[in-house]
This record gives structure tokens, C-alpha cells and sequence, in this order.
């Protein structure tokens, strides 16, 4: 990065991350499923299906529609939540859902849901994005077939400077955040938002650190998935 | 969550004859694949209730928005900043495919996207909507009605809260002896900025700005991008279940720019013709 950064409120360096662990087969009744630990988020996405579809009609002849509920636990955030489904949790979920549902080949599963349940146990800034880690190494976790893997990661711009993974404290202070997810390997970016205000210059150089995050997260997700499936010591554990 | 709804119904037809014009860079009304449909602006429309009004036409699609301005108790967080909220509403009447009943996640997202634009773009100056620290701000209400749906929403809702904000008035208050009283003069909003949002989609590999209902049904991707004055991007939102590449973002990011401006001179027009 440039020699002249601004020191940010975390001590972070303008391209760094929060700490971010992922763990792959937390929830033993799902069929996938993954605990993201994101800064403060803490998310556990879990993946049921393919299964029956309900209610009937919602069925589609030719692949498997996805369904997806992000929801925050009322003990989640500063004050409490009102346990029901706001309008912003509403949104999330629509966009979660259509991040990550160009990486799934649905055609394979006809007349099938894929249910995506998205649990916020912690919440901080960039918990969409988090979250869609989460679901990514969950529906991988899950054995559903899948073209990518899904990587998501916050740009956006705090204290005049552009920087990777806008936390809450940048989030209310900083003057934009951008998340985004995309599928690395196909070069698609399949979930864009954007508040705050970002020049031309800005707008181009968030994009280009937010590809570079997710290309963190990317590596993260592989990596959280062979820890469950090749470490040795897991294996044996499942054998007994 | 609903993630199969009853859907607008493309036919084999119309469906050949967009992809068949689309080859040629062309759509089915003959516009090129980044021109605008017609766009009709009209201001003050519904004078005796609101504060504020506009109907905005693109193409088939149209919407009427109304400003209301009323008085409330500020957030305790915010306790010197007014308050503003933007709503939008797909009635009954406007197609075949809308229900009476709560919001669908659609309709949620459409009132969210319309106000991020108006909010981060600052257009509102909230800091100038207090009357009273901690006891009484404006709290300004901008209320969408989709009347017509042909796709687009996400444009002809902004286009219309924005020039029905632009033309709106509100009551003037004094403090006298620390109890708050009503003026009979009227004065305008604090209006800081203008924010114009611009709706592109993706079919196939070709990128269209404005898309009608059926281009938008069978679109891979949508994006709405919110560009102010300045030039600065202050909202942005994918939609539908496809993607964007890298170097199609940053095309579109200048595109947006420059359809932006036109629309700003559009409505500015249409703000003082009405006044």
C-alpha cells in the first residue's frame, strides 16, 4: 500500500483483515454447515437439502430453488433485537441468496430446496459478508455441487482513506462501505452494494482491494474445508 | 422467504425478439442498448394534501410520490438531527403480478435501495431539520406509489422522491419563551445535493441501461448505481441471481456517471417548470 496511510481506529494497515477463523462442520443436524468468527461476528451458516420442497408449489420442475434466512439473535447486537424478521434482515437474506446461487448448479437438483439458515450470535461490522463465507464453506461443507466457492469481503473508505474490511466503529464513522462477493475463480461478482460517497478513483481502487480480500477469504474457506476433511486426526475421530 | 413467487410470464416470442434485436445492439422499442425510454416528469401534482409531489414516467412505467412533513420527537441519539424515511409501495393496480398484502422482499428492497440513494447521498441536510434540540424535529416523509409497473422501479421511484423533495415546502417554527410556535410562512427544504440513480441488467454477455418488465424478468443481473452532484458514487446495488465482471463495473461506473448528468439537467428542468 502507499507509504502515507492513515492510522485506522483498529491499528490495522489499510489492506488488512480482521482476524477471521472459519470452521467447517459445526452443527452435527445439518447437512452442512460452518462457523465464521469475523472480527467480532460471530455467524454460523448451516445448509439443509437438497430436500422436499415446502409448500408444494413453490417446486420447480427443472433445478432446486434456494431459500435463505439471515437472522440476528436478539442478544446479537448493542441493544437488544426484537426476535422477529426486519426490513434489513429481509434485504440481507434476498442478497445472500442471490450472491450465492449463480455458484450452485441447481440444475442438478430438480423439484429439491436448498434451505440456508444464516444464525448473527455476535454481530460487528460487514456481517453480510461474513456471513456469505460462512454459507459458501457450509454448502460446500454440505456436498452440494457447486461451480466456485463464494468469497465476500467489505471495502470502502474511513478517514479519507481507502481500506480493506470496514469494521462497525468504520462502518458509523467512514465515509463508504462497499461489500462484495464474487466467485474468484469465474471473475463474477455476484453481490454489490455500496453506501457512502466514493470518487471515480476511490470507487476503482475499493474494487480492486475488495478483490484481494475476498481472495483472502477464498484461501480461508479451502482451508477450513480440508482442515475437516484431510486432517488425519478428524478422520480418526470420525471413525470411532 | 420466498424464493420462487409468482413470476411475470415471458413468451417464447417476445423472448426471440428481444434476444434477436439484443444481437443487433438494438431492443424491442428500437432504443439503443444504452438509451434511456422516454422519461416524463411532472411536479406538484397532488396540491392540496401533500407537501410536495411529483409523477415520473418512464416509458410505461409510472410512479407518483408525495412529501409529507410533519413534526416528532428526535431519536435520543440524534437528538439535534431530523428525521426522514422513504417508502415505496407497488399497488395492485399496477400489473397482473402484484397481490394486496404486506411488502414481499422485493417491494423491501426497492423502499431500502430508494432510501440509501436520498440518505447517503446527504441530499437532506437532517443537521437543518431541528426545531427544537431534543424536543421537536421535521420529520420528512417521502411515500412512492408504483401505479404502472414496466420495469425499472428502482429508477422511477428515486426520480420521483427526489423532484417531489425538490419542490416540497414545510412550516416555519420560532421559539418564543421556550414554547415552540408555528409561522404562517412556508419555507423549502434543505436540499443539499441531487442523486441520480441509474438501473443497468445483464442479458447474455450484452449490458443495458433501463430495462423494461420483461428485459428485467429475464435478466441475469441488475445494478442501480447512485451517482451526486459532485460526481461521487454514494449507493450501489446488485440484484438477481447473476454477476458482473470486474471491467463490466468499472464500465458501467462511468456510464452511470454520464446518464447521471443528463437526468440531473431532466429533473431540474422539470422542478422549475413546475414552480
Amino acid at each position: 500500500m502507499s507509504e502515507n496511510n492513515i492510522e485506522r481506529i483498529s491499528g490495522r494497515a489499510p489492506d488488512e483483515l480482521r482476524n477471521v477463523s472459519i470452521k467447517a462442520g459445526v452443527i452435527k443436524n445439518a447437512d452442512g454447515s460452518a462457523l465464521i468468527e469475523f472480527g467480532k461476528n460471530k455467524i454460523i451458516a448451516a445448509v439443509f437439502g437438497p430436500k422436499e420442497v415446502h409448500p408444494k408449489h413453490m417446486m420447480v420442475s427443472n433445478r432446486a430453488i434456494i431459500k435463505c434466512r439471515y437472522h440476528m439473535m436478539p442478544f446479537s447486537t448493542d441493544t437488544r433485537k426484537r426476535p422477529n424478521l426486519s426490513r434489513r434482515e429481509i434485504e440481507i437474506s434476498k442478497v445472500i441468496r442471490e450472491a450465492v446461487q449463480p455458484a450452485i448448479l441447481m440444475e442438478n437438483y430438480p423439484r429439491t430446496a436448498i434451505e440456508i439458515y444464516v444464525e448473527i450470535l455476535q454481530s460487528d461490522g460487514g456481517s453480510r459478508c461474513a456471513a456469505i463465507n460462512a454459507v459458501s464453506t457450509a454448502l460446500a461443507d454440505a456436498g452440494i455441487n457447486m461451480r466456485d466457492l463464494i468469497a465476500a469481503c467489505a471495502a470502502g473508505k474511513a478517514n479519507g482513506q481507502v481500506v480493506l474490511d470496514v469494521d462497525d466503529q468504520e462502518d458509523k464513522t467512514g465515509e463508504a462501505d462497499m461489500p462484495i462477493a464474487m466467485l474468484p475463480n469465474m471473475d463474477l461478482i455476484t453481490l454489490f452494494q455500496l453506501d457512502g460517497n466514493l470518487s471515480k478513483e476511490e470507487f476503482d481502487k475499493a474494487l480492486e482491494l475488495a478483490k484481494i480480500g475476498c481472495n483472502k477469504l477464498y484461501n480461508l474457506q479451502k482451508d477450513a474445508l480440508s482442515e475437516k476433511y484431510f486432517n488425519e486426526n478428524n478422520k480418526k475421530e470420525d471413525e470411532e | 422467504m420466498p424464493a420462487v413467487k409468482k413470476h411475470r410470464i415471458v413468451d417464447a416470442i417476445t423472448l426471440d425478439s428481444i434476444m434477436s434485436k439484443l444481437s443487433d445492439s438494438k431492443r424491442t422499442d428500437d432504443r439503443g442498448l444504452l438509451d434511456y425510454r422516454k422519461i416524463e416528469i411532472e411536479t406538484n401534482i397532488l396540491k392540496d394534501k401533500t407537501n410536495g409531489s411529483a409523477k415520473v414516467k418512464i416509458g410505461d412505467t409510472e410512479v407518483w410520490a408525495g412529501i409529507k412533513v410533519e413534526t416528532a420527537n428526535p431519536f435520543p441519539d440524534t437528538p439535534a438531527e431530523g428525521v426522514m424515511t422513504c417508502n415505496a409501495e407497488m399497488l395492485p393496480i399496477s400489473s397482473q403480478y402484484v397481490e394486496p398484502g404486506p411488502p414481499d422482499e422485493d417491494t423491501i428492497e426497492l423502499s431500502r435501495v430508494s432510501d440509501r440513494g436520498i440518505r447517503e447521498s446527504g441530499m437532506i441536510d437532517v443537521s437543518e431539520l431541528c426545531i427544537k434540540e431534543g424536543e421537536l424535529v421535521y420529520s420528512v416523509y417521502i411515500d412512492v406509489a408504483v401505479i404502472n409497473e414496466d420495469g425499472n422501479l428502482f429508477d422511477a421511484v428515486a426520480y420521483a422522491g427526489t423532484t417531489a423533495l425538490l419542490q416540497a415546502d414545510m412550516s416555519k417554527f420560532t421559539i418564543e419563551n421556550d414554547e415552540v410556535k408555528m409561522l404562517e410562512e412556508r419555507e423549502k427544504l434543505p436540499i443539499k445535493s441531487l442523486p441520480i440513480s441509474t438501473t443497468f441488467a445483464k442479458i447474455g454477455d450484452k449490458i443495458i441501461i433501463d430495462p423494461n418488465a420483461d428485459e428485467q424478468e429475464i435478466a441475469t443481473a441488475r445494478l442501480t448505481l447512485v451517482t451526486d452532484e459532485n460526481g461521487k458514487y454514494v449507493s450501489a446495488q446488485k440484484g438477481k441471481p447473476g454477476g458482473f465482471t470486474f471491467e463490466e463495473l468499472k464500465e458501467i461506473s462511468v456510464i452511470s456517471k454520464e446518464k447521471g448528468e443528463e437526468i440531473r439537467k431532466m429533473i431540474k428542468e422539470a422542478v422549475n417548470n413546475g414552480a
